[in-house]
């Protein structure tokens, strides 16, 4: 297999990660620059700080199935269109409705199963080296994107707090503030949003904690000021606005298996084989495209994570 | 009532002008989408949006045409009901509509993948039962087939017409995520136009009170007072 996940630590000289950009307009337009050279290099879809500073090259060793060999979802459409029920449930919603968020000051608390529990503001996140990664993003419903997300990997994050031998599961959960969310009014969900993940899908190099997408800023509407995402299950999984990270011991309750459990399971794993009983999980439709396409198990990224669920009946665990 | 009749609503309501006028307004929703469609206006994803749209628009006119006969009584203007069938043909239109982008559209004429949807997702069986209907019905809406079927059959035939909107409103219910209120508004209008038959007749204004027996009696007391341009016994 021609990808190869590049470990955070290589990536080296953090001066250049485009923190910049989180500064200037310029430094925007230079992100977009560098999120165009990422295309022709090689790797996973991550592209390391110094890559983002590379000149452009022609294709190395870039597999099909690579995300970079997709095109980018216009930003207009990954920003004008997605589900963040906080704000509303039509697909506009979030666009329309998530102004209200403030971003400033915001604060990560992380607890439970850790030696050295912590609490991070958004600037200790905006610290940390920053990397872009082109990812697809699949969502339940049968859409997909094909997104540059601007971030770090939680595993580095979840070292600093330094988690116990107990910690087997770690639990996510999203702002609920009534005055700066409008969907909050209603119960479509039981609020705050919650998910969760096993350890080792936290700490898997594919997942990242964003902070920004297309070399700006994270879109309050995306998620701001600091999501997850975690490219090999469906987008509800990657959830946004994160005020807390739980270590646990046992399995936390997530969103929507909480709300349909027959519909969604914990691992929510991207499987055209199993479909949700509304949708079939058998093709999807790239937003910006005509017709659909067949969908990939783990959405691609198989060869990185399906050992991570070796012997498990992924019918039974979806 | 013959006063009523007389008013300028009800002169309005019998003027050459008003079917086209109806007409009209029923390509009023096409129009929107078309427009919606070429300007970009769908948004990011034209194509879901379209049978958004489409499905929305079937389910509304559905739940106009339902309300012509209740709203006729309560108003006392008989002129409505000449309207009544070109709203239910327009319901079928946009429901065709919606169907033929999922098919030709989103699945891309993929009659195994429409198929394995038909009869593996809830949300759709009910909504191929309401076409189903909806298509059984259109193609009995002509006057030569009221006279064919005789009008006792037709209009126990076209009292599916009930079920169609309940299924439309069980298929909305079925396809939302969480718990949404939106799907239940058109459930709940849905249920009131129901309710609204069932009403004792005193509380209709405009009716003479007269013996209940059921509301297959009350709908031949609605026949009664039928629009006098229909031809057949189509008031359900
Ligand atoms: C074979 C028949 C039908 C099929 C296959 C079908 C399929 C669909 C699909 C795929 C959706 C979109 C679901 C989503 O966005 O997740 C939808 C939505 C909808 N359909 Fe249908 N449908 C059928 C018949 C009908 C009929 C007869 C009506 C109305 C009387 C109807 C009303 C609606 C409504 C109101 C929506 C929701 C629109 C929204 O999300 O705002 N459908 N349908």
């Amino acid at each position: 297999m021609l990808i190869k996940v590049r470990s955070a630590s290589q990536a080296s000289e953090s001066e250049v990660t485009p923190r910049g950009l989180f500064l200037s307009r310029r430094s925007i337009i230079a992100g977009g620059i560098a999120g165009g050279a990422a295309l022709a290099l090689g790797g996973t879809g991550v592209v390391t700080g110094p890559a983002l500073a590379a000149p452009f090259q022609a294709p190395l060793t870039v597999s099909p199935k690579d995300p970079r060999m997709d095109a980018r979802t216009p930003m207009k459409s990954a920003t004008s269109y997605n589900n963040f029920y906080e704000f509303g449930t039509d697909k506009t919603d979030p666009s329309e409705n998530a102004g209200t968020l403030r971003t400033r000051p915001w604060e990560i608390a992380v607890d439970g199963e850790a030696g050295k529990p912590a609490t991070f503001g958004i600037e200790d996140l905006l610290s940390f080296p920053l990397e872009e990664r082109v990812y697809r993003l699949r969502c339940v419903e049968g859409w997909s994107m094909v997104i540059p997300w601007v971030g770090f990997p939680l595993a580095e994050l979840l070292k600093r707090v330094d988690p116990t031998g107990n910690a087997k599961y770690v639990a996510f959960q999203t702002l609920a503030d009534r005055s700066q969310m409008p969907g909050l009014k209603y119960p479509v969900l039981q609020w705050p949003y919650v998910e969760g993940l096993r350890m080792d899908e936290a700490m898997h190099p594919l997942t990242i904690l964003a902070v920004g997408m297309y070399g700006e800023t994270l879109p309050n509407q995306n998620g701001a000021p600091v999501r997850l995402v975690v490219p090999w299950k469906y987008g509800f999984k990657s959830i946004k606005s994160i005020v807390r990270i739980t270590l646990t011991q046992d399995q936390p309750p997530t969103s929507w298996n909480r709300s349909q459990p027959r519909e969604y399971g914990f691992y929510s794993n991207v499987n055209p084989e199993v479909d949700h009983p509304r949708w079939s999980q058998a093709t999807e439709r790239r937003v910006g495209e005509f017709s659909r396409r067949k969908t990939l198990p783990f959405n691609g990224y198989g060869e990185e994570v399906a050992s991570l669920y070796a012997g498990m009946d992924l019918r039974k665990n979806y | 009532m013959a006063a009523v009749s007389k008013g300028p609503v009800a002169r309005a309501l019998s003027s050459r002008w008003a079917k086209p006028a109806v007409f009209a307004l029923g390509l009023v929703p096409l129009g929107w989408m078309v427009w919606l469609g070429l300007s970009g206006g769908l948004g990011a994803e034209p194509v879901a949006e379209a049978v958004r749209q489409s499905g929305l628009w079937a389910l509304r006119l559905l739940l106009v045409a339902l309300a012509v006969t209740p709203l006729r009584i309560l108003t006392g203007q008989p002129g409505l009901a000449r309207f009544r069938r070109m709203i239910g043909l327009f319901a079928f239109f946009y429901a065709l509509l919606h169907v033929s982008v999922y098919v030709g559209v989103d699945q891309f004429f993929d009659w195994a993948a429409v198929w394995k949807d038909i009869v593996k997702r809830p949300y759709i069986t009910v909504g191929m039962g309401a076409l189903l209907i909806l298509t059984a019905l259109a193609a009995t809406s002509t006057n030569g087939m009221v006279r064919r079927l005789g009008g006792r059959r037709w209009k126990a035939l076209h009292k599916a017409v009930f079920v169609a909107g309940a299924a439309g409103c069980v298929h909305y219910v079925m396809l939302v995520k969480g718990w949404q209120y939106p799907p239940f508004v058109y459930a709940a209008i849905f249920l009131g136009l129901v309710g609204l038959r069932h009403a004792k007749g005193p509380a209709v204004p405009g009716r003479e009170p007269r013996r209940h027996e059921g509301h297959k009696d009350f709908h031949k007391g609605l026949l009664l007072k039928g629009s006098p341009s229909s031809g057949a016994d189509t008031s359900l």
